[in-house]
């Protein structure tokens, strides 16, 4: 059965550990261009979500597709392997503790995987290395180690490694969790440039006004379902359930 | 008779190429420790139970045993199964593998230690998982462990002394060669041990290099 997919299609998505199921049949879209945030309280299974979309934490039911392709789609080990690996060039992901390599420069970091899994030669590497780094503003740090660098400078780097493979999807967890206040805005402004380059985008935040200001979409998940979704506009000011309410009380209340 | 040490410019060219074999061995047996302790930490980690198994036998074998039986067995025993080594090809492996077990336990001990998120970052990108480790993991957990891995290089290097007992003319043979002769212990044992800690200095400085090198990538 060949149904039309969304860009990124999400179907019935359900994962257990264990007793505990972290996911209940989540189905969600995403069109290409689009960018949605998730939010939610702590433990509701934002980054289980996010993680299952490139398998880094398998589904235990439930398709993620990308592009008309199954990302988690069944096949012998070692086919799987090649598959997924081939799957997870095609999206991004950002951590919110950066994750960069330490051992490596920025530049190397960049480089590595493109020249690792295209075949990229040394100029071509160093171009795309200075075109993703200028993208986010890092260009002058080209030659330093992560460890060189602050926690907002580190995550412009980070995501001009996952930019560095063209990703059709990108993936954000929480990407400014981990900042110090006068570096969010940074991050931010770099995001804000892939929304405006049509990135398609999904973006687990805890802050609000940022996914109001970016996103086409919003989704308040709690306990491992999607309590409500859509504009934001509408689930910031007029959210129908009770839970998001008082979420969003607790939340907007809290940040400013 | 007292002490003499002029006699000794007469036998420094013996003591000089002691040293030079010394020496040799010692870097030989490190990188041989150095890749081997690499490759079985992966085995040790990695490798199907099929492989694995027998290998912890190896590694019992290499840890729980005498370098002295090992050098031995390497030298004398394997001849009877028609492997003939030269004695210092022989010293280098019995060296390099016995280093390499104990390397391989820091490694292993070191790639557990690596950010979780190190790998999920390098399988995010699209790499598999070898690519991940040979590229992103292995190459750190190496780093964090070059200061322990030094101090097992030192020990190589005192142990290095042991090869003697096959043979090969290394310095502290050297050494008794000449005391053999001159009948003047004190004086060459303490030329050799001054050539050992000669020795010993290089490693440190080179150590000392390393790690400046790699204090940035941290
Ligand atoms: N490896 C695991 N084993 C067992 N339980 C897990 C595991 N990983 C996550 N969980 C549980 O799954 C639930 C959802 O976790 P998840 O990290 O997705 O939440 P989250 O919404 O991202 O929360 P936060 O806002 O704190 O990041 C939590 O109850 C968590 O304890
Ligand atoms: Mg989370």
């Amino acid at each position: 059965m060949t149904d039309q997919t969304a860009f990124v299609d999400i179907r019935h998505a359900q994962k257990s550990y264990g007793a505990l199921e972290v996911l209940k049949d989540i189905s969600l879209t995403v069109e290409q261009g689009q960018i949605v945030a998730i939010i939610g309280p702590s433990g509701s299974g934002k980054s289980t979500l996010l993680r299952a979309i490139n398998d880094l934490d398998a589904l235990t039911g439930g398709e993620i597709w990308l592009d008309g392709v199954q990302v988690n789609k069944s096949l012998p080990h070692r086919q799987y392997e090649k598959h997924i690996n081939e799957m997870r060039q095609q999206i991004g992901m950002v951590f919110q503790h950066f994750n960069l390599f330490p051992h490596l420069t920025v530049r190397e970091n960049v480089t590595m995987a493109p020249t690792l899994l295209k075949g990229l030669s040394k100029d071509a590497a160093e171009q795309l290395a200075r075109e993703q780094l200028d993208h986010v503003g890092m260009l002058d740090r080209i030659d330093y180690y992560p460890s060189q660098l602050s926690g907002g400078q580190k995550q412009r780097v980070a995501i001009a490694r996952a930019l560095a493979m063209k990703p059709k999807l990108m993936l954000f967890d929480e990407a400014t969790s981990a900042l110090d206040p006068e570096l969010v805005d940074e991050v931010n402004q770099v995001m804000k440039k892939l929304a405006e380059d049509q990135m398609t985008m999904i973006i687990v935040t805890h802050e609000m006004d940022f996914a109001a200001a970016v996103c086409d979409r919003v989704l308040f998940m709690d306990q491992g379902v999607v309590v409500e979704e859509g504009p934001p506009e509408v689930v910031f000011r007029n959210p129908t359930q009770q839970r998001t309410k008082e979420f969003l009380r607790k939340h907007l209340a809290g940040a400013k | 008779m007292g002490l003499d040490f002029s006699i000794v410019p007469k036998y420094m060219d013996i003591i000089l190429l002691g040293c030079a074999w010394t020496l040799g061995i010692t870097v030989a047996a490190a990188l041989l420790s150095f890749v081997g302790g690499i490759v079985f930490a992966v085995i040790a980690l990695y490798a199907p139970w099929i492989i694995r198994q027998p290998f912890r036998l190896v590694e019992w074998v290499f840890m729980g045993t005498p370098l002295l039986l090992q050098l031995f067995l390497i030298y004398f025993g394997l001849v009877q199964i028609g492997i003939d080594l030269p004695a210092f090809v022989a010293g280098i492996i019995g060296l390099g593998l016995h280093f390499a077990v104990y390397n391989s336990e820091l490694i292993q001990t070191a790639i557990l230690a690596v950010d979780k998120g190190q790998m999920e970052a390098a399988r995010t990108l699209g790499l598999s998982r070898g690519q991940a480790l040979r590229k992103v993991v292995i190459p750190q957990a190496v780093r964090d462990v070059i200061p322990p891995i030094g101090n097992n290089m030192i020990a190589l290097l005192k142990d290095s002394a042991l090869v003697s007992v096959i043979g090969v003319s290394e310095l502290t043979l050297s050494a008794q060669r000449i005391i053999g002769k001159t009948y003047r212990p004190f004086e060459f044992y303490v030329l050799a041990a001054a050539f050992y800690y000669v020795i010993n200095l290089g490693m440190e400085w080179v150590q000392r290099r390393i790690e400046r090198r790699i204090s940035l990538s941290r």
